[in-house]
């Protein structure tokens, strides 16, 4: 175990392991993603009460949880970069920040579209899911923008994984204060969707979408990681060996 | 080991802390000028929009914690970069006391010279929103735990910054997500007061949210600067 996760930590392996990887990732991800749609939009019962709206539902709780997601890898990388030194984890951090907050801006807006017709307003300042993940596509942007105006590559790396750090323990306070004021403040008549739970001919195409994002999410990570991974040791003999092939 | 000359803990503390509220004192523009700003936009308000005294008890609490908030990002590039510029921050890190705790005076200088400015003016601006006495009471409790909590997640988000040049939009980006509790918390209570709902629990949250900042915020702030000044 400790010593793959060695292997791991070494550019060349990862590298190699990641190639690896996303071939088997890629196609499952997108074959899941396939299944669930077609499964969730055409075959999945109208929900009785918010009838064929809640479809939309297929795409934003996949976004909304990769959103979720990302930020918890990310801060586990930052973690493991900033005690342990290991830079593929810095790496790492770089591939999924701009990932994390295109999936933040897909739960956002897929969520935006369906509270149109459900609670008949594109925007609920009352509901602490929706502004929390508003706030978490703040933190994602602070992320980048630290980032990019540092040009030092080391500073940079461990600067801002002591902001992701910090924005990763807030979080949780983010989230229960928003909904410790929504709960002082009177409660809206308007959020009580969602109803019983849910039934397993809708919950199925659901789980086939959240597996296959998440394995299109890795897939994308991998690749993004790689490219990064390869620009910073594009000075070491085996990236250049490898990037030359046989004109060395 | 270089004995420290029976230097104290304290002693470092009490040293960095009057001699930053000196240096601050040296420039009272510096200080002055976010307060100017705190008062000018707060005032600006009222003419903007329908100056009824039941609107301006609405807003009023929210207006004065934006602005609070605002007034003191401006405030944030004078914590460390002033001296990053001369050199000072080197020897400061450099120094036998543990930086962690030089920061947490700097920081207690910093609230010193701003926050406690901008908590004495409150109340004329409590005044101008038409709040009442007991109101204006709760918001300078709010105001002083708050501006403390702003002073130490700032120092964060300054101390990240400092080998970056005119950082100061780029460091209310960052800190800004991470102190929406305390606007949140600080214009609510404010808000239940005047409804004449409870308030302590409010308090409660704050104080518990300066306290979480106070064990984090230094170390983290050290760390940047030993990372940023390398």
């Amino acid at each position: 175990m400790w010593a793959f996760l060695h292997k791991m930590a070494s550019p060349r392996y990862f590298y190699k392991i990641a190639s690896s990887l996303v071939p088997w990732f890629l196609p499952s991800g997108l074959l899941l993603m396939v299944i669930g749609l077609i499964n969730g939009l055409f075959y999945a019962p109208p929900d009785y009460q918010q009838g064929d709206a809640f479809r939309i539902i297929y795409v934003h709780v996949p976004a909304a949880y990769i959103s979720m997601m990302a930020y918890s890898l990310m801060a586990f990388a930052a973690f493991v970069a900033l005690i342990w030194r290991i830079k593929i984890a810095h790496a790492v951090i770089v591939g999924a920040a701009p990932l994390g907050a295109w999936f933040t801006f897909l739960a956002l807006l897929t969520g935006s579209i369906w509270g149109r017709p459900m609670w008949g307003t594109w925007w609920e300042w009352g509901d602490p899911r929706l502004t929390s993940e508003l706030l978490m596509l703040f933190l994602y942007l602070g992320y980048m923008a630290l980032r990019a105006s540092i040009p030092n590559l080391a500073q940079a790396d461990k600067l801002s994984a002591i902001l992701i750090l910090i924005g990763a323990i807030n979080i949780p306070i983010i989230h229960f204060s928003v909904e410790w004021w929504t709960s002082l403040h009177q409660g809206s008549t308007l959020l009580k969707a969602g109803g019983p739970a849910i039934a397993s001919s809708m919950l199925y195409p659901l789980l086939a979408m959240i597996i296959g994002t998440t394995l299109y999410f890795g897939s994308l990570l991998l690749v993004r990681t790689k490219a990064e991974v390869i620009n910073r040791e594009k000075h070491s003999r085996w990236a250049k060996k490898m990037l030359l092939g046989n004109q060395l | 080991m270089i004995k420290s000359n029976n230097i104290s803990l304290l002693s470092g503390f009490n040293a960095m802390f009057r001699r930053d509220c000196f240096q601050y004192l040296k420039n009272p523009s510096q200080l002055l000028n976010p307060l100017i700003f705190f008062v000018m936009i707060t005032a600006a308000f009222p003419f903007a929009i329908n100056s009824s005294k039941l609107q301006l008890t609405q807003i009023g609490p929210g207006i004065i914690w934006v602005m609070a908030i605002l007034s003191y990002l401006l405030t944030l590039q004078h914590l460390y970069s002033d001296d990053a510029d001369d050199g000072c921050l080197d020897y400061i890190i450099l120094s036998p006391q543990p930086l962690p705790l030089l920061v947490l005076a700097k920081i207690c200088a910093h609230w010193f010279s701003s926050g406690l400015p901008l908590i004495i003016i409150s109340p004329i601006i409590g005044i101008i929103y038409q709040m009442q006495v007991d109101t204006i009471l709760v918001m300078i409790a709010t105001l002083f735990f708050g501006t403390f909590a702003l002073s130490l997640i700032g120092s964060i988000g300054a101390s990240l910054t400092i080998s970056i040049n005119n950082s100061n939009i780029l460091v209310s980006l960052l800190v800004l997500p991470i102190m929406i509790p305390i606007l949140i918390f600080g214009a609510r209570t404010i808000g239940l007061h005047q409804t004449g709902s409870t308030t302590i629990s409010g308090l409660y949250f704050m104080s518990a949210y300066c306290m979480f900042a106070l064990s984090f915020s230094p170390f983290a702030s050290a760390a940047a600067l030993r990372i940023g000044s390398e």
